[in-house]
């Protein structure tokens, strides 16, 4: 049994990568999936935070490539399911440190390890990391916010995924593309100041996989290191639940997409 | 507002959770940054000897690197659990 390798990824940063690797992973072993995600961001560790773990980091990915842990001893199980596994991003050593025979031998090693996932949090831009990150994948989660610039890197992104992966050299097909908007804000959609999810998927010639509101509930989840999946009462954690189940093939319709139809009052008083 | 919101413990506001964590993980940061590369992988070797003896959690372990002029001090802490701290504390 081979794992699934799924890299998020987006070209800009600050879009939500991290945000979207966390509550995948969290999906999918709520699913009843095995899952490993990986930190690829060397030097700027950042996963563990969200995934509220940063304390029980021992070991990390680089220690891994290096041979000076195992990679048992690296893998951070979890403390909500007994299936999810973090391994985090150096925060010492310099980016060179991360080869890409490195990153297979651990990627094999999760397979091994019968990993049935493997969620790869890429950096931001379209450097070593984030080439690492992407190589060896199956599919793809593009990151994407409404906003010009954040698209056209996605689209830099995309075509860098159909031309530099492992899939494409070996010409073994080409990996699945998902596109996720976040930070979607439906209400300035409507007032006309925001790209809408058609206006995306038009120029980018894709449809979305899911479509994560804006969210206040996201900063309360990353403060308390909770993925904010677990918050069901959250239309973000609703909607990325949506998201994970339909990245396993389930078909859900788009949900938090229009905006909240106003009252009497907020109609007649503003709000 | 009810009279029942008086009686339901409000839950830590998450701000004052991200406080405490952050507080926590930057002066543990902090406190190896500069330093030589191999002062985690050290404090997780040590760990492993401490936990022969005692047991003891990694953030029981505390390892501040200072460097002044021309000398370097590495200094270790072990934080021992209540009553059972048989061996000497190491310093
Ligand atoms: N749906 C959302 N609603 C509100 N805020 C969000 C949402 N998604 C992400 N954010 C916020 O956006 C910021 C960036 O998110 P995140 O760290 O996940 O991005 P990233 O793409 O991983 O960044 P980097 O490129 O630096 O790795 C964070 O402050 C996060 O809380
Ligand atoms: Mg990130």
């Amino acid at each position: 049994m081979t794992a699934e390798i799924i890299v998020v990824t987006s070209g800009k940063g600050g879009v939500g990568k991290t945000t979207t690797s966390a509550s995948l992973a969290t999906g999918l072993a709520i699913a009843g999936k095995k899952v490993a995600v990986i930190d690829f961001d060397v030097g700027l560790r950042n996963l563990d935070l969200i995934m509220g773990c940063e304390r029980r980091v021992v070991y990390d990915f680089i220690n891994v490539v290096q041979g000076e842990a195992t990679l048992k001893q690296a893998l951070i199980k979890d403390k909500r399911h007994d299936n999810l596994y973090v391994l985090a991003a150096s925060q010492t050593r310099d980016k060179d440190a991360l080869t890409q025979e490195g990153v297979e031998k651990v990627l094999d090693g999760l397979s091994e390890e019968g990993f049935d996932y493997v969620v790869c949090d890429s950096p931001a831009g379209i450097e070593k990391g984030a080439h690492l990150a992407m190589y060896f994948a199956d599919h793809a989660v593009v990151v994407v916010n409404p906003e010009v610039s954040s698209v056209r890197d996605s689209d830099r992104i995309l075509g860098l995924l159909s031309s530099k992966t492992r899939r494409a050299e070996r010409g073994e097909g080409a990996i699945t593309q998902h596109l996720l908007l976040t930070r979607y804000n439906p209400a300035r959609v409507e007032a006309g100041e925001m790209l809408s999810v058609k206006d995306v998927e038009d120029i980018l010639g894709i449809s979305v996989v899911g479509v994560i509101p804006e969210s206040e509930n996201v900063l309360a989840a990353s403060n308390s290191g909770v993925p904010v999946i677990l918050d069901a009462n959250s239309l973000a954690g609703q909607a990325y639940s949506d998201t994970v189940a339909r990245v396993l093939g389930e078909d859900r319709p788009l949900r938090f997409i229009d905006a909240p139809k106003k009252g009497f009052f907020q109609r007649v008083f503003g709000g | 507002m009810g009279i029942l919101d008086f009686l339901k413990r409000k839950p830590e506001p998450t701000a004052t959770v991200a406080k405490e964590r952050l507080r926590i993980i930057v002066a543990q940061e902090r406190s190896t940054r500069g330093a030589p590369d191999y002062l985690p992988m050290m404090r997780n070797e040590l760990l492993e000897v401490i936990k022969k003896y005692v047991h003891v959690d990694l953030d029981a372990i505390n390892i501040n690197f200072e460097r002044d002029s021309g000398h370097e001090v590495l200094e270790l802490s072990v934080a021992l659990p209540d009553g059972k701290a048989s061996a000497t504390p190491a310093t």
